[in-house]
């Protein structure tokens, strides 16, 4: 926490036995991995070493092949072909068992760790043989892997009732009571507030430190461009390059993993003018319209729709004012208010970004608006329509969009493209008695077009990629042209192509003048898009500002309950 | 050496034939011992099995008339099961269907045929309703395993019919079948002479109407999307709960209907065998029948005639008659094993020596 993060700095100085020409026997050797699953290549001849004491981070878009790669390491999957070699010796992984007796570690984002044991019983229970457990030793341990991790931890703390930054904390002790010497940590910042971050990275400092491999997975840039020494872009399978962080450009990198130059999508002014380049090709009128609105923005040229400071009240074209209001929500739970109490009004043109780490309401906040879920007091209104408890019928009809983090969720996996679309929407598309399925099919293509998705109207839609998902999911709820619109982590496990699209829809909906609630966890994106930022905390909203006068630190704080409402 | 199981990325075409061609085979292959040890010909038995009810026109009417009660209800639960609602009270419906005609036919016994038979059909249809009603409602209002309460309302409606054959429906000659109900509820014959009656038209206008309305109707769509994903259906704005009490409920409707057929076109009185386990052939019919309507039609048909053919081959081959159903049980079986080669293909590769699971050695060459 103590080194401040330069962004774009230089990797973190190598390792003195690392990262140079003249290198050791590598601690991890992948040649020629090879993994299909059906006729999907997702391991295509992959080629990797990891030296001691390197953090080697594997960037690429999502599935791209980086979590298979792993499992593979792990002993989680088989390969179909390719060779493993620690230190140089072949090695045979069949299981997670050989994989740490190979001293290899992995941290996935979902921790393998029971929640009503302590942590000296959780690292017990890994290497726990017949007989009585030596508790005494087990304390040593924790504290013997604390202190090469360099944190503090409390060996008698009940795992459930650590932060979810500690409980990380407790998987990477778990993989270093075993002695391992490569770590593999799997996206492993996806759950952690921007302090923990800091954490995390000092301790992955002092265990390369130690002569540690790590093996970093991210699609972050600016996470593997502050960490790692060097990277391997992965696409499609392919390793793409394997280049020094150091001489590696952000922009670059991001080209690597998408297979063309890319911008990041912003609100305001906040990216360099050179970054406004081009935009996903959008046919949507509206698209181009906000696509016009952020080019004029990034170029810092002041427009009348969009002076900056003057974003909350700017109403598009058509509405204007509450489209959605929310008014002492309140959700039971078991023992405490799941929702203590929210009130929050989303104005017509303007995106409200909702923050907060996972687990705090959101989901159930996104629920209750959807219809899916009754709150125990409170009122929701769209439009100045009451939905209160009404059913997902109601609330579409009342003008609700909705796009929730769960999108496997929200389609019918073996239901047709074309199908999905309009499912929503089935009164419009009879004729007599039966189905349009001219009409349905036309739909179809006119959206898959204007959202440039890559299916057939007769897919099944479970066949489809995440990003071509959301893609559909987005096309059917802005095809209604809804005038508000909830978006629930919208870009979650999507690649780059695909969140810049979704981030421009919002964008032009905004425009369009719509409200939207966008949810999101990745602060990144809350700051490029929302207009006004709050904060929920153990389901209260306990902060707001502009997105202008938000920072990351303060935003980590509210977050993380430090700092309450009145700040 | 080690078999796995590999997903497929896609179905080809020519799969699905192949496979129950491969299933029939195989069929033949595991039955060909019994056979010869009950003193038949393998051959000839198969040639009696499926062949030779299908070669003249008394025996095709056979197989026809065997499928009706199953085309009833292989389509009824083929309605409930596409909507997730697991109905395996098609047994009890079909029963409560039977005695529901029974009532119309037994105390309105002059009614002239155009109304009688009408009437003692819907309220066939009515009895099977009743009969679903509470499992139906039990399972949207409390969630209870709809399962467990439509099986053991199956006994249930047996006994009810045991009991009222039993009691005031007992024959006038003292056995416990009900008499014959009114000369109006005979279901006339489709081809005079031949024991086809009208049901097997009913049986199917109602396969096109089902395939129409799964197929191109909203209902159908809205019915397969709380079938398929029960969470997705509802956050679109489908009345989920209503859609599965609906689909319950036209489902006894349809098995209720089968089995007032049944009385009216078979045995025009009531006893206790007027199912023998059509219900419970329906649930083998609707699934190997792929849920779907044209699907039942054939698998209703096929089972219609491998059941006259084990008839035949037990009277001409002195096979005993339970092979038939040996027969057709191992087909159903082998179809349903080899249809999961559908959508999985077989890997033979090799197991690495010191790992105890399946996964090969990553260093062995491929």
């Amino acid at each position: 926490m103590s080194e401040p993060p330069a962004p774009g700095s230089s990797a973190p100085s190598a390792v003195s036995n690392g990262g140079t020409g003249s290198a050791p026997v590598p601690l991890v050797r992948l040649r020629g991995i090879e993994k299909s699953f059906g006729d999907l290549r997702v391991s295509d001849g992959v080629d990797l070493d990891l030296m001691p004491g390197e953090v080697h981070a594997l960037l690429g878009e999502n599935g791209a092949g980086k979590t298979t790669l792993m499992r593979i390491l792990y002993g989680l999957t088989s390969p179909d072909g390719g060779t493993i070699e620690i230190d140089g010796a072949p090695a045979a992984i069949g299981s997670p068992a050989d994989a740490i007796a190979a001293v290899i570690g992995m941290v996935t984002q979902h921790f393998s760790l029971v929640g009503r044991m302590t942590v000296t019983e959780n690292l017990l229970l890994s290497r726990a043989g017949l007989g009585r457990l030596d508790r005494r030793a087990g304390r040593a341990m924790v504290a013997d892997a604390a202190d090469r991790l360099g944190v503090r931890v409390d060996p008698d703390a009940t795992v459930e009732k650590l932060s979810v930054g500690e409980q990380q904390r407790v998987e990477i002790l778990k993989a270093l009571a075993r002695d391992c010497r490569v770590l593999i940590l799997d996206e492993p910042t996806a759950v952690l507030v921007p302090q923990d971050v800091e954490v995390l990275f000092d301790s992955i400092r002092r265990l390369t430190g130690q002569g540690m491999g790590v093996l970093f997975i991210s699609h972050k840039l600016g996470e593997v461009s502050r960490i790692s020494h060097r990277v391997s872009v992965l696409r499609r399978g392919r390793i793409i390059d394997t280049v020094p962080t150091a001489g590696a450009s952000p922009a670059q990198l991001a080209e690597m993993m998408v297979g063309r130059p890319t911008v990041g999508v912003r609100r305001a002014d906040r990216a360099a003018p050179q970054d406004a380049g081009p935009l996903a090709a959008v046919t949507d009128a509206d698209a181009e319209q906000a696509a016009g609105l952020v080019d004029q923005r990034a170029a810092g040229q002041p427009s009348v729709a969009a002076q900056p400071g003057a974003v909350t009240g700017a109403a598009g074209p058509g509405r204007a004012g509450a489209v959605l209001s929310i008014r002492g929500l309140r959700l039971g739970g078991r023992g405490k208010d799941v929702l203590a109490g929210i009130d929050l009004t989303v104005q017509a043109g303007e995106i409200v970004g909702l923050a907060g780490v996972s687990g705090n309401g959101q989901t159930e906040l996104v629920q209750v608006l959807c219809g899916l879920e009754r709150p125990t007091s409170g009122t929701v209104a769209v439009n100045g329509v009451d939905v209160t408890g009404a059913d997902p019928e109601r609330v579409i009809a009342a003008g609700l969009g909705r796009i929730t983090e769960d999108r496997h969720a929200c389609v019918v996996g073996k239901l047709s493209v074309a199908q999905n679309l309009v499912l929503e929407d089935l009164p419009r598309f009879r004729r007599g008695l039966l189905l349009d399925r001219k009409a349905i099919r036309a739909h179809a293509e006119r959206l898959i077009e204007q959202f440039s998705i890559k299916a057939k109207p007769d897919d099944p839609i479970g066949t489809l990629s995440g990003g071509n998902m959301q893609k559909v999911l987005l096309a059917r709820t802005l095809a209604r042209d809804p005038v508000a619109l909830v978006a629930s982590q919208p870009t979650r496990g999507l690649d780059v192509g695909a969140t810049e699209f979704v981030h421009t829809e919002l964008l032009a909906r905004r425009a369009a003048g719509a409200g939207v609630l966008l949810v999101s966890e990745d602060l990144e994106e809350l700051l490029a898009l929302a207009d006004r930022i709050v904060v929920i905390y153990e389901g209260a909203l306990v902060g707001e500002m502009p997105a202008d006068e938000a920072d990351p630190e303060r935003l980590g704080l509210l977050m993380a309950g430090q700092i309450g409402a009145a700040a | 050496m080690s078999l796995r199981l590999v997903l497929r990325g896609r179905e080809p075409r020519w799969l699905a034939p192949v496979l129950v061609i491969v299933a029939v085979v195989i069929v033949f292959l595991l039955t060909a011992g019994p056979i010869r040890g009950a003193g038949a010909n393998p051959q000839a038995a198969y040639q009696r099995y499926v062949l030779t009810p299908l070669t003249g026109t008394a025996s095709v009417t056979e197989v026809v008339l065997a499928a009706i009660p199953i085309l009833f209800t292989g389509l009824a639960v083929a309605v409930a099961f596409r909507s997730g609602y697991w109905n395996i009270g098609a047994e009890g419906q079909f029963l409560a269907g039977a005695i529901g005609a029974t009532v119309v036919g037994l105390y309105l016994r002059d009614l002239p045929g155009p109304v009688a038979i009408p009437l003692a059909l819907l309220a066939g249809a009515a009895a099977g309703v009743v009969w679903s009603l509470l499992p139906a409602l039990l399972r949207v209002r409390f969630g209870i395993d709809e399962v467990v309460t439509t099986l053991l309302l199956n006994p249930v409606a047996l006994l009810l019919v045991q009991g009222l054959l039993n009691g005031p429906w007992r024959g006038s000659n003292g056995f416990p079948v009900s008499d014959e109900l009114g000369p109006g509820y005979r279901m006339p014959a489709v081809i005079p002479g031949s024991r086809v009656h009208w049901g097997v038209v009913i049986a199917a206008v109602l396969a096109i109407a089902i395939w129409i309305v799964m197929s191109r109707s909203a209902t159908g769509l809205r019915l397969r999307a709380v079938g398929l994903s029960p969470a997705a259906a509802r956050f679109s704005g489908i009345a989920v709960r209503r859609t599965l009490l609906r689909s319950a409920l036209v489902s006894g409707a349809i098995a209720g209907l089968g089995g007032a057929d049944q009385v009216l076109g078979v045995g025009h009185k009531l006893s206790q065998e007027v199912s023998s386990s059509y219900g419970y052939t329906g649930i083998v019919v609707a699934t190997l029948g792929a849920l779907t309507a044209g699907g039942v039609v054939l698998v209703a048909l096929l089972l219609g005639d491998i059941t006259v053919g084990a008839q035949n081959a037990s009277l001409v081959l002195q096979l005993p008659p339970q092979m038939g159903e040996i027969v057709s049980s191992l087909l159903m079986l082998a179809v349903v094993s080899v249809l999961v080669l559908r959508r999985y293909k077989i890997s033979w590769r090799r197991v690495a020596a010191r790992s105890p699971g399946a996964a090969p050695s990553p260093g062995g060459s491929r």
